[in-house]
């Protein structure tokens, strides 16, 4: 009962249930905070928009995107991952979600930013459903935890559209 | 030396009611375990409820050698959310983000596309020749909580099976050596 073997197998089992204990509370506290995050999508140009030789329409975009996600962050977060998403709706398809741009926010000081740039992904439709369309651009942040569970919410922008003929 | 002798007299006087017990708390505590696993199976929905990350492309979020706990609930999977999935053909399942969601109106069914956050470019070359987007039966399950570093246990005892035969030879050895 008392040779080298039991009390090191003793000893792991112990510090393997205590670091599983602080890894559930950490994860825990994330709960405590109140995050108030607020953003700004500007469409400053659609750059082209046609159809595809396979019939898909395609557009390309530049817009200007400022947030202040700083309130995202808690002691207990690695980083943050955000990305700005058309949503729409189509004849055939209830909602279409198309990823534009995102990025990876590392540190708080970094959570407060406005950049101009262009759609990092191609935005392609399931069909030529676009001209005259409305659609919203969602901001969606995605928290990832240095351990335990993760947070995902978002920020939906309303009221943009696509021209009505190709360009 | 003299822990040899001690050992070999230790298995020459060891009777035969005694291993049978030995045998069955060791039975009992293997099946324990694959109720466990199978519990959390039906609780979290999904084949495998736990995965380890095994590549890079998730970067800096998971590195290789953490460990994701998943649930497949019966919500429409949307943008942003981590998902593991298999592609026919290959076994190793994949931990990527979907970037673009096709819903239909009148079946419900999804079209996905995933990119790992690491890598330039979408999944469309990993995935089976002609296929453009994956469905809900490719998808395994819905990334959400993580724990880092546990994975490499598992990596090891891959990798290196060597390591996995010394583990259970060393572990079968201390169970058929002990005296309670």
């Amino acid at each position: 009962m008392h040779s080298f073997g039991y009390r090191l197998n003793g000893l792991l089992t112990f510090s393997l249930t205590i670091l599983a204990i602080m890894c559930a509370i950490t994860s825990l506290s994330d709960n405590l905070n109140t995050p108030s995050p607020s953003a700004e999508i500007q469409i400053m140009n659609i750059n082209w928009f046609q159809k595809q030789p396979q019939g898909n329409d395609e557009v390309s975009l530049t817009m200007n995107i400022s947030a202040d996600l700083q309130s995202l962050f808690t002691w207990n977060t690695k980083q943050l991952f955000i990305f700005v998403a058309a949503e729409y709706e189509t004849p055939k398809n209830s909602l279409n979600q198309v990823s534009l741009w995102d990025a990876i926010i590392p540190a708080k000081e970094h959570a407060k930013f406005w950049i101009h740039t262009s759609n990092k992904y191609r935005f392609v439709d399931q069909g030529n459903n676009l001209r005259g369309k409305e659609f919203n651009l969602t901001l969606h942040w995605h928290v990832m935890p240095k351990t335990g569970k993760m947070f995902a919410d978002k920020i939906v922008l309303t009221g943009y559209s696509f021209p009505e003929e190709y360009r | 030396m003299g822990w040899i002798g001690d050992t070999v007299d230790s298995v020459k006087s060891i009777q035969i009611r005694q291993l049978l017990t030995q045998a069955v708390s060791l039975g009992m505590i293997v099946t324990s375990a694959l109720i466990i696993w199978k519990g959390l199976m039906c609780v979290t929905g999904s084949e495998s409820p736990v995965v380890v990350v095994l590549s890079g492309s998730m970067e800096p979020g998971f590195k290789r050698g953490d460990i994701l706990f998943l649930h497949m609930s019966k919500d429409p999977i949307r943008a942003g959310e981590i998902v593991v999935f298999n592609i026919d053909g290959r076994e190793i399942p994949i931990v990527h983000r979907v970037i673009k969601v096709h819903e239909r109106k009148d079946t419900g069914e999804v079209d996905v596309l995933t990119k790992g956050d690491n890598n330039y470019g979408d999944d469309r070359l990993l995935y089976a020749q002609g296929q453009l987007y994956l469905q809900r039966n490719h998808i395994m399950g819905r990334a959400v909580g993580f724990l880092p570093y546990v994975g490499w246990v598992t990596i090891i005892m891959t990798e290196k099976p060597i390591i996995k035969y010394i583990l259970i030879g060393a572990l079968g050895l201390l169970v058929i050596t002990s005296k309670d």
